[in-house]
C-alpha cells in the first residue's frame, strides 16, 4: 500500500455517518475513495456545494458544477448549493463536523503551517485558515517527513495557519494526536515500529506503554 | 435596471477603477464583461476577487493582459502569471483568508463598518489589524470592503434585474452585487418577468444597474 493510500484509509475510518466535512486538494481529496460501506457523509466543497459527489462521467461534467479547485464533480441526492457567505458561515460558525488537510509542518503542539513558504511559495491560504479556525475537528493528511526531513518539528519555520491546535495528524508511518498540548503517539502503520516513528519525528513524542497497530 | 450594450457598459469602467469580479477559479465570472475589459485596454485595475484563476480563463486574463495595479484575493496558486507579477513588483496582492474576504466584501454591501472574525488571529494576518476580546474569545477586527463596480455573472435575468445563479457558479456573485456602486450584471439567460419566481430571485431586481444585453 502506498503512502497516500494508508493516510487516506486511515482518515477514512475517522467518519462518522450524517457528518459535514470539507476535504483538501491533494492527499485528504483521496479520502473520498475509502469512505466505509453503509457511512453516508456530506462533503462539502467551499465555493458553496454541499453533497460533492465523484468525477462525473466523462460527457456528462457541467461547467458549473466544480469543487474548490475549479474541477468538474458531480452532485449527490440531497445536494445544495450557496454563496460563499453561507459557505465559510458554515466552516466558521461551527456546523463543520470535521476538515482534511494537507500540512508542511505541524509543531509539539499540535499547531499547523501549510499556507506558504516565504520567498518560494505564495499561493494564499484560500480557505485553509478559516477551515482550521472553525471545523470542530481538524485532520492533518501528510507524509511523515520531506525530502528527508521531519515534518512533525519543535517549533514551526514557516508560518501558521492558526494557532488552534490540531486535533489529529495521519501519517503513512502513525497517528499523532495532541492530548493536553502534547504530540502522542496513538497509531503505528503496519510494519512500522515505535523507533522508526521517532527517528523520523523532530518534535518529542510521548509514547504510551502500547501502541496500536493502524486497522486499515 | 437598465440593458445596455457590452461595449457600453465597460466603457463606464474608467481606467485606475476598483473592480469586484464574481467567480470562483473561473466559474461564474463574468467572461464577456473580462474580455471586453482586455479588448478596451483597461488600465491600473484594482480587483477584488476570490482568486485570478488561471492564465487564459475569467480573471486571469486580466492579469495576463497586464492590467491590474492591486488585487485583493485569498488564491493566487493556479495562476503561475500572477506570482512572476507579484515578485517583478508589477501588482501589489493582498492575500486574504476566503471567509474573511467575502465577509468584509458582505460588510460592505450591508452597510456595516467591518467585521470580527477570529481566523487569522496569532498569524501573518494579524499584521497591522486590532484584535478584540469578545466574552473570552479573541478576534480580528476586520474592515468592510467596497469597490466603483461589481461585475456579476448570473445564470437567469429577468427584464427588471431579478437574478438567480447556477449552482457552484453562485460563489462570491450575490455578495459582490451589495458592495458596489454601480452593478453591471452578464448572464447565461434574459427572461421575461416573472419565469424566476420570487422564491427563487437570489438577487432582487433594484440592485441591478446594468444588465448586458444579448448580442
Amino acid at each position: 500500500m502506498d503512502a497516500q493510500t494508508i493516510i487516506a484509509k486511515r482518515i477514512a475510518r475517522e467518519l462518522r455517518s450524517g457528518m459535514l466535512v470539507n476535504l483538501g486538494i491533494g492527499i485528504p481529496t483521496f479520502v473520498a475513495n475509502h469512505v466505509p460501506v453503509g457511512v453516508n457523509i456530506f462533503f462539502q466543497s467551499e465555493n458553496g456545494l454541499i453533497g460533492t459527489g465523484p468525477i462525473p462521467e466523462e460527457g456528462m461534467a457541467h461547467p458549473t458544477l466544480t469543487d474548490a479547485a475549479g474541477q468538474p464533480v458531480s452532485a449527490l441526492p440531497g445536494a445544495s448549493t450557496f454563496d460563499s457567505a453561507m459557505s465559510f458561515g458554515l466552516i466558521r460558525g461551527g456546523h463543520l463536523d470535521m476538515t482534511v488537510l494537507g500540512g508542511l509542518q505541524v509543531d509539539a503542539h499540535g499547531r499547523l503551517a501549510n499556507w506558504m513558504i516565504p520567498g518560494k511559495m505564495v499561493p494564499g491560504m484560500g480557505g485553509a485558515m478559516d477551515l482550521v479556525s472553525g471545523a470542530k475537528r481538524v485532520v492533518v493528511a501528510m507524509q511523515h517527513t520531506a525530502k528527508g526531513k521531519a515534518k512533525i518539528v519543535k517549533q514551526c519555520s514557516l508560518p501558521f495557519t492558526s494557532l488552534r491546535p490540531v486535533d489529529l495528524v495521519v501519517t503513512e508511518l502513525a497517528v499523532i494526536a495532541f492530548p493536553g498540548g502534547r504530540a502522542t503517539l496513538v497509531e503505528t502503520a503496519p510494519s512500522v515500529t515505535v523507533e522508526n516513528v521517532i527517528a523520523n519525528t523532530e518534535a518529542e513524542l510521548v509514547v504510551p506503554e502500547t501502541v496500536p497497530q493502524m486497522n486499515l | 435596471m437598465k440593458a445596455i450594450a457590452l461595449q457600453d457598459a465597460v466603457a463606464m469602467i474608467p481606467d485606475g477603477a476598483s473592480l469586484m469580479v464574481g467567480g470562483f477559479m473561473a466559474v461564474g465570472t463574468p467572461e464577456r464583461l473580462i474580455d471586453e475589459l482586455v479588448r478596451q485596454g483597461k488600465r491600473n485595475l484594482t480587483v477584488i476577487a476570490n482568486d485570478t484563476a488561471m492564465p487564459g480563463r475569467g480573471v486571469g486574463k486580466l492579469i495576463s493582459a497586464g492590467l491590474i495595479g492591486r488585487v485583493l484575493a485569498s488564491h493566487i496558486g493556479l495562476n503561475p502569471e500572477t506570482q512572476q507579477q507579484m515578485m517583478a513588483g508589477k501588482i501589489a496582492v493582498d492575500l486574504v483568508p476566503q471567509g474573511t474576504l467575502i465577509e468584509r466584501i458582505r460588510a460592505g454591501g450591508f452597510g456595516l463598518g467591518g467585521i470580527l472574525t477570529p481566523t487569522g488571529v496569532g498569524t501573518v494576518v494579524e499584521e497591522g489589524k486590532r484584535r478584540i476580546e469578545v466574552d473570552g474569545k479573541n478576534y480580528l477586527l476586520e474592515t468592510a470592503l467596497r469597490a466603483d463596480f461589481a461585475l456579476v455573472h448570473a445564470f437567469l435575468a429577468d427584464y427588471l434585474g431579478n437574478l438567480s445563479y447556477a449552482l457552484t457558479a453562485r460563489n462570491f456573485n450575490p455578495v459582490v452585487a451589495m458592495a458596489a456602486d454601480t452593478v453591471i450584471v452578464s448572464a447565461d439567460h434574459i427572461v421575461p418577468v416573472g419565469v424566476i419566481a420570487p422564491d427563487h430571485v437570489v438577487t432582487p431586481a433594484p440592485i441591478v444597474d446594468y444588465l448586458v444585453a444579448n448580442e
